[in-house]
């Protein structure tokens, strides 16, 4: 107790706590791996001059992988989606026996190896099944094996979301809706889906932001060829292979770029990725 | 009428074993009871959002117990209201009049109609996010009411509301309920709402249930 301190004095100069070290601590960790962070794509910025960025963006072949990537990514986005809505609604509304390693056999993608990916890709499509697929649409070394590899792992994260999604929409509003006549298909389509367009939208541009940075199954199943299967990472990766390195950081930066701003975008729908 | 005879349900430790009700047609019943003693869980029932092991559900004179919650002929109110988050009141209104198809011009009228008796014609156009927790109530209970149907379930509708506002809910639902000859099953555990409304009030106690008189 300060009771031999005059009242004035206590009221006019009241204790100032001091800041709890645990959290000094805390915000120290926080801020050395931001500055990190910084300093790694400050340092890759500043290693070009623009004009010679802007020179090695021009190229034909980076510009044939920048499009091909923004349409291959978006391709496997949508197609992520429409895996990620009935699995992640399984997952989030069903019951049934053998659920917990479901959920976990959905993560493989996630954890396995992204050239133990690429391995299986080239193997399956060796057996007579892979086979009898490619005579109607040919995956090996072709720009569908590039959205095919890119959407192995992009449909992994869009079902972790659209679960999240699903887990988090109270199922009454459905259940309702099922009073009032629907069928739970329509009740889903017509209540639970307009309610969950943020968390499909999150979920559409995880997956599109995940298949941009893609490359080791695409560069074992779909291979790494100028002008047909290059996508940006493929661009990073033959560029440095032949000492270009304004072209590779161009191209990083261009995906740096396109990151920020799908995680830009899933920020401002509200979403958490 | 609602009827319950010797319905049998378990899920996970809770269990209902030969659980008998029968609410008369046209009446007010009230089902009272503590706090997860399986209320909610019997209204589910009666919706069909839960199937029983055994035993038979009943509604006027037809037996449910195998229909689908829509074929029923049923109005539900959750205890939060749980309205569509993304329709406008007037959508939410006409909900259950559009899934059977009927026409614009019917679901408009239908709409006005329930709008006016429930006082929400000036919220026609918001949409749920911004209502008060009376005026979601007031939603819930004309969305479920669109399609004329036989009984009402009302899973605790008053609860969350403050005293001036379940105040004027209370002799809405009665005169709505009156008005429309509905069957309605109330569940709550506010003795004063079971004595302003109930015409029969039913205990869920261990399971079992019992009739009380009403000297409210």
């Amino acid at each position: 107790m300060s009771g031999d301190r005059p009242l004035k004095t206590q009221l006019s100069h009241p204790p100032r706590r001091c800041p709890d070290p645990f959290w000094i601590v805390l915000g120290a960790i926080t801020a050395a791996y931001l500055l990190f962070l910084t300093a790694l794509l400050g340092a890759t910025a500043l290693h070009s001059s623009p004009s010679d960025l802007i020179r090695a963006l021009g190229t034909k072949e980076i510009r044939y992988a920048f499009g091909l990537s923004l349409l291959s990514c978006t391709i496997s986005a949508l197609l992520s989606l429409l895996l990620a809505v009935p699995v992640g609604y399984l997952l989030s509304r069903g019951s049934f026996r053998g659920k917990a390693w479901l959920d976990a056999a959905l993560d493989v993608p996630i954890v396995l190896p992204p050239m133990v990916v690429g391995l299986c890709l080239l193997i399956l499509f060796q057996t007579s099944f892979g086979k009898l697929v490619e005579h109607i649409i040919p995956f090996t070394y072709t720009i569908a094996g590039v959205v095919l590899a890119q959407w192995i792992i992009g449909a992994a994260f869009a079902v972790r979301t659209m679960r999240g999604t699903f887990d988090h929409l109270s199922p009454r509003p459905e259940q309702v809706a099922m009073t009032l006549g629907c069928s739970r298909a329509t009740a889903v389509w017509r209540v639970t889906l307009p309610a969950a367009r943020r968390g499909m939208f999150a979920a559409a541009s995880i997956a599109w932001a995940r298949s941009l940075g893609e490359f080791g199954p695409i560069l074992v199943f779909a291979g790494a060829t100028r002008m047909k299967t290059e996508v940006l990472p493929t661009s990073v990766w033959l560029e440095l292979s032949v000492g270009n390195l304004e072209a590779a950081i161009a191209v990083s930066l261009v995906m740096v770029g396109l990151a920020i701003l799908v995680l830009t975008g899933v920020r401002v729908t509200g979403e958490r990725v | 009428m609602i009827r319950l005879e010797n319905i049998h349900f378990q899920t996970g430790d809770f269990a209902f074993s030969d659980l008998n009700l029968c609410v008369p047609t046209g009446a007010y019943g009230i089902l009272m009871g503590k706090t997860g003693g399986g209320k909610t869980t019997l209204l589910e029932l009666v919706c069909g959002l839960r199937q029983p092991h055994s035993g038979r559900i009943w509604i006027g004179d037809k037996d449910v117990t195998f229909l689908p919650p829509g074929n029923r002929g049923l109005g539900y109110v959750p205890q939060d209201g749980a309205l569509f988050p993304t329709l406008t009141v007037r959508k939410q209104l006409g909900f259950a009049l559009s899934i059977r198809k009927r026409p614009a011009s019917e679901i408009e009228a239908r709409v006005t109609e329930l709008a006016t008796a429930i006082g929400i014609t000036s919220l026609l156009n918001r949409l749920p996010e911004g209502l008060s927790g009376g005026e979601k109530q007031r939603v819930a209970l004309g969305r479920a009411l669109a399609a004329n149907p036989a009984v009402l379930l009302l899973d605790e509708p008053l609860s969350a509301l403050d005293e001036e506002t379940r105040d004027e809910l209370m002799p809405l639902l009665k005169r709505i309920q009156r008005k429309a000859g509905v069957t309605v099953l109330h569940v709550t555990h506010h003795r004063l709402e079971a004595e302003h409304l109930a015409d029969a009030i039913f205990h869920l106690e261990n399971n079992r249930i019992a009739e009380a008189p009403n000297h409210g």
